[in-house]
């Protein structure tokens, strides 16, 4: 029995200790990035202002079903990163606050429209193409031709051969079906997307699951966003990355702080200095290939060159408001998912 | 004679739960404290004048918060009894009525009012705009709450029930009150949640649209399309159910039948994959038998054949969930096959029956209660599993992980989550009735008071080298995948760059050595002293709440004990998704508040984990004697001590059963896990599955590796601190105590 006591009170007092240690000024960090990009972050703001950060790593989708979840007692100050719709979305809503940072004047013009799409309640931080990639190994061994466009990843030898993340619960999903709905028109957008799902073998939940497991051949190709690609390519895997020549879609990565965020202004320091060239070089340390969105800041050599890609207009607005996106996901839902394979 | 004038007028426990109450009132913060149950900023932050901070009685002093006045007057009636005797009637009336009273109108204003005032349409309609709101309970009005239903229950035993004896009355109580806070009313809230349509009414169309739908229930599968995740999952479940009890009866018999000489090491076998964390499993498989995995290249190049993606899907989960669940059904089926009496065996044989017969006619059909067990056990784990479906499932949806993304996708449908939730509960409710009818009422006792001198048969040759033939099988799988999961954790990038290396326990568990202390720079640490933080505070919490209960379940009789039985048993039916799911829904508004705290994920743990509790408590107790309660309450302790003094250190085993179990689980569970996480709280599961998401395999099975290593570590240190088991110092304590 005494021993048993002891260790309750172990416990207890190991419990006081712990809770104790966080008084000092803090911010709840919600990333939708990769996670050593976003504990790079999170480590270099501290190591940058003294502000004690907690930070939680999920995906675009799942942060914003929290953050609405949360929004009648919010417990997160600045959700940083992912793909931009759901910041869009949650601007619509009113999760998220507007905020003029004094940063606005060193930055790019599509993180400045993204801001003012959404009455400057979220901000681009950086920005990435659509496109694809592929295990050259597996292709070779599987006797395939090189795909180089869109239409390319319709033909029947590759069934069973190309993966895309389900656009029920992946951002980047969303953005290939929001793509292909204006490079095409909706009709054929969805014809596409049919013409598509018959040589898909997966919808994998995360949006860049696809290239990831291209790279450990698991798949051949990835439907996904070529930054992604590249960082797989960088890291040894046998992964070449394709801009289709149809043109193709992008995502403006955002930021914004959350309506209602306990530690406003250390969610807005954190909003200052993500914006800074010093914060956004922090990139190239994680191999993350995303175009920043802070003029001054430095762009790898291995990213790929947005000059070179025909870039569609995207309408950001229109494709990033949930009436827009429920309608166009019910409708793959019901005219694409079901199709046999 | 003392002892009895002291009884009459004076009451410990009435005056402590009076102080408790005031004290709860008039000095601790009524509402819960933003920065965590445990810090004590409050203290110097304005209280106890700011609001958020004050006690009950300091914000009506101030006119705030006016509803919480008339809890003073049930506060203040139990002065009346003070100084009367327990046998006066008046005595237990007033402590039943304050008690009630207090209780009652406690929770109607929590719910009654919250964040936007009232939360009730027809409140407002009744008393107009509420210009007032309130957060969830904190101290304070936890404090009032107990004092209130000890009151309450010091007068039902004053009233005579369950012999008068206070403490048993009020820990019944006690465990009702939690039990439906935290099992009934979540799953309730979570029932309802399926009928409210996007404009917050609700609808019993909104129900039936989500319930019939062609994703859950469709038939695809049969004409080359998809079949509904609600038929995979119980198709799975019932697979994977049939398979572990299978092949835990096949170790069960190994071990307890057999001349196997390595049963020690076949056992440390078994115990590995429950301290593992689940999706590492699946992990080593893709490693294995995925489109590039070691196995398949190897016959691909032996055969010439085509690699296939076969694995994902169906079959690479039921591969993962067998490997996961057999020990499991291997625990369960252990002592029963041990309990079967030697002599009606030999009893059999001396009939002439032969082994086979014997084992047919009379060994197998006593193990029935263990084969069911085992059987629902791999079921519910089947339904609840969430990390091999989500790492191996392909396009195979299961419930688990539809109602995950139901929660966390795009589309955010917590009705459409909740409707699942319903659906995969029915399942395992059904299979939890399912097999009480099939046990039925007959009695399979074998172990008596008389003693049993015999010995177990050898199995028969037949069933001996099928068995020894699986045994032999899952054992070097086992050891395979193992092998697999280690070598992987120090590869630097599996499959491409084969090179040995330390580099992901550095990114994971790296420190640094500064002026201020170490500082821990690991990419893992957070989360990894998260999790043994609450593990460590779940696993006493769950122990005392599960032996309290066996302790009132076997020792006490009361009208209503089934139902009691029942709902303590049945958090176990319940998979740990719709626990998770129902949490939140629950516990995110006032009166409890308590999501994105580590308090949840305790309370998530310690109701998970209860029954095993329950049922080591009530197995081990069963085993002591009645005359040992009957002469400690003989010679003048109380119940309370008679249970702390005699049945408690009689109960080592089961302490420490439900301490380690509950104690792993805490470490190695995700299912619920995952909906309850916060950035303040991450736990070592969901931070691993994130990683195997973001294709860091490595990183993800250095971690896990790590926390087996301190698994076994806690287990072994657990064993020592709890002791071990003295059965033979039974008749020495009775008599000595």
């Amino acid at each position: 029995m005494k021993k048993f006591k002891t260790l309750a009170l172990t416990s207890v007092v190991a419990m006081t200790a712990s809770m104790s240690a966080a008084q000092a000024d803090k911010l709840t960090l919600y990333c939708s990035a990769q996670e050593d990009w976003c504990q790079l972050m999170a480590r270099s703001f501290e190591d940058a202002t003294g502000i004690d950060v907690n930070m939680t790593r999920k995906s675009s989708g799942e942060t914003f079903a929290q953050i609405k979840a949360e929004s009648a007692n919010p417990k997160g100050d600045v959700w940083w990163g992912g793909t931009g719709d759901p910041h869009l979305q949650a601007a619509e809503e009113n999760l998220t606050a507007a905020y003029m940072s004094p940063m606005r004047d060193q930055l790019h013009a599509w993180a400045i429209s993204q801001a003012e799409g959404a009455d400057n309640k979220t901000i681009g931080i950086y920005s990435g193409a659509l496109g694809y990639g592929y295990n050259t190994d597996l292709l070779a061994a599987n006797n395939l031709p090189e795909p180089t466009c869109w239409k390319d990843l319709l033909k029947p030898e590759y069934k069973g051969h190309v993966q895309m993340a389900n656009p029920n619960s992946s951002g980047t999903a969303y953005t290939t079906l929001a793509s292909m709905v204006q490079l095409l028109g909706e009709d054929e957008g969805f014809e596409f997307m049919k013409g598509l799902h018959a040589n898909i073998n997966q919808y994998t939940k995360s949006g860049s699951a696809p290239i990831k497991a291209a790279g450990r051949g698991e798949n051949t190709i990835g439907i996904v966003f070529m930054h992604d690609a590249v960082k797989q390519a960088v890291s040894g895997f046998p992964i070449k990355v394709v801009a289709p020549c149809e043109g193709t879609g992008y995502e403006i990565g955002s930021m914004s702080i959350i309506e209602g965020a306990r530690n406003i202004e250390e969610a807005q320091k954190f909003y200052d200095w993500a914006l800074t060239p010093e914060a956004q070089n922090l990139a190239l340390e994680v191999n993350a290939f995303q175009v920043p969105s802070n003029k001054g800041s430095e762009t790898s050599p291995s990213a790929p060159d947005m000059s070179s890609i025909t870039l569609i207009d995207y309408d950001f607005k229109k494709y990033g408001s949930s009436d827009e996106r429920k309608r166009l996901l019910q409708k793959w839902d019901e005219d694409v998912s079901t199709l046999p394979q | 004679m003392r002892g009895d004038l002291n009884e009459s007028t004076a009451h410990p426990a009435l005056i402590f739960w009076i102080i408790a109450g005031w004290v709860g009132f008039l000095l601790l913060p009524w509402y819960g404290v933003e920065d965590g149950f445990l810090s004590f900023k409050w203290l110097v932050d304005g209280y106890p004048f700011d609001e958020d901070f004050a006690p009950a009685a300091f914000l009506i002093g101030q006119g705030e918060k006016l509803w919480l006045a008339p809890l003073l007057l049930p506060l203040a009636a139990p002065f009346l009894v003070v100084r009367r005797k327990k046998s006066d009637p008046l005595y237990a009336i007033v402590l039943i009525l304050a008690g009630a009273v207090g209780f009652g109108w406690l929770i109607a204003q929590g719910f009654g009012i919250g964040i936007r005032g009232y939360t009730f349409d027809w409140l407002t309609a009744l008393f107009g705009d509420l210009d007032d709101r309130q957060y969830g309970m904190g101290y304070g009005a936890l404090i009032v709450a107990s004092a209130f239903l000890f009151l309450f229950t010091q007068g039902i035993a004053a009233r005579g029930a369950i012999n008068g004896d206070v403490f048993v009355v009020s820990a019944i109580g006690g465990v009702i009150v939690i039990v439906t806070t935290f099992v009934f009313f979540p799953i309730a809230k979570m029932l309802l949640a399926a009928f409210i349509t996007e404009e917050g009414g609700y609808s019993a169309a909104v129900f039936a649209s989500k319930f019939f739908d062609d994703r859950l229930w469709g038939l695809g599968c049969f004409a080359g399309g998809r079949c509904g995740a609600a038929w995979n999952s119980l198709f799975l479940a019932i697979l994977v159910g049939v398979l572990t009890t299978v092949l835990g009866l096949v170790f069960a018999l190994v071990v307890t039948r057999s001349g196997f000489r390595y049963k020690r090491a076949l056992r440390a076998l078994t115990v590995l994959p429950i301290i593992t964390p689940p999706f590492v499993i699946g992990l080593a498989l893709i490693l294995l038998f995925g489109l590039s995995g070691s196995v398949t290249q190897f016959f691909a190049e032996l055969f010439g054949i085509q690699p296939t993606r076969w694995l994902y899907g169906m079959p690479g989960v039921l591969i993962a969930q067998t490997l996961a669940f057999t020990p499991i059904a291997f625990l369960v089926l252990i002592g029963v096959v041990e309990g079967v009496s030697p002599s009606m065996e030999e009893a059999a044989q001396t009939l002439r029956a032969n082994r086979w017969q014997t084992f047919r006619t009379v060994s197998l059909p006593l193990m029935r209660p263990g084969l069911a067990n085992a059987f629902l056990l791999g079921f519910i784990e089947s339904m609840a599993d969430f990390g091999n479906p989500l790492v191996l499932g392909g396009n195979f949806d299961v419930l688990s992980t539809e109602i995950f993304f139901a929660i966390v996708g795009a589309q955010y449908d917590q009705g459409r989550a909740a409707v699942l939730a319903m659906v995969l509960l029915f399942f395992t409710l059904s299979a939890f009735y399912a097999q009480r009818m099939w046990l039925g009422k007959k009695s399979y006792t074998t172990v008596s008071g008389k003693g049993d001198a015999g010995v177990h048969p050898l199995m028969p040759n037949g069933l001996a080298v099928p068995v020894f033939i699986a045994a032999g099988v899952w054992g070097m799988f086992t050891i395979i995948v193992y092998g697999m999961i280690l070598y992987g954790s120090v590869v630097e990038l599996w499959g491409v760059n084969n090179s040995l290396t330390f580099k992901h326990y550095i990114t994971a568990f790296s420190v640094r050595i500064e002026e201020s202390g170490i500082r821990w720079t690991g990419a893992a640490w957070d989360s990894f002293w998260t999790t043994i933080y609450i593990a460590a505070a779940a696993a006493p919490l769950t122990a005392i709440v599960g032996l309290i209960t066996a302790y009132l379940l076997t020792r006490q009789t009361f009208a209503g004990k089934n139902a009691f039985e029942f709902g303590t048993m049945l958090s176990f039916a319940i998979p740990g998704t719709v626990i998770g799911v129902s949490y939140i829904l629950a516990f995110n508004v006032p009166p409890i508040e308590i999501t994105g705290t580590g308090i949840i994920l305790i309370i998530s743990f310690i109701f998970r984990n209860m029954p095993v509790g329950v049922r080591a408590g009530i197995a081990s107790m069963s085993q002591l004697d009645k005359s040992l309660d009957e002469s400690s309450l003989t010679l003048g302790a109380n119940s309370w001590q008679t249970f702390r003094r005699v049945i408690l250190p009689l109960l080592r085993p089961a302490i420490l059963a439900a301490l380690v179990y509950s104690f792993v689980r805490a470490m190695t569970a995700i299912s619920a896990v995952i909906f309850l996480v916060s950035a303040e709280y991450d736990m070592a599961t969901s931070y691993i599955i994130g990683r195997v998401e973001n294709n860091d395999y490595g990183l993800a099975i250095a971690y896990s590796t790590t926390l087996i290593v301190v698994m076994l570590a806690a287990v072994g240190l657990l064993q020592i601190l709890v002791g071990r088991t003295k059965i033979g110092r039974r008749t020495q304590f009775g008599a000595g105590e």
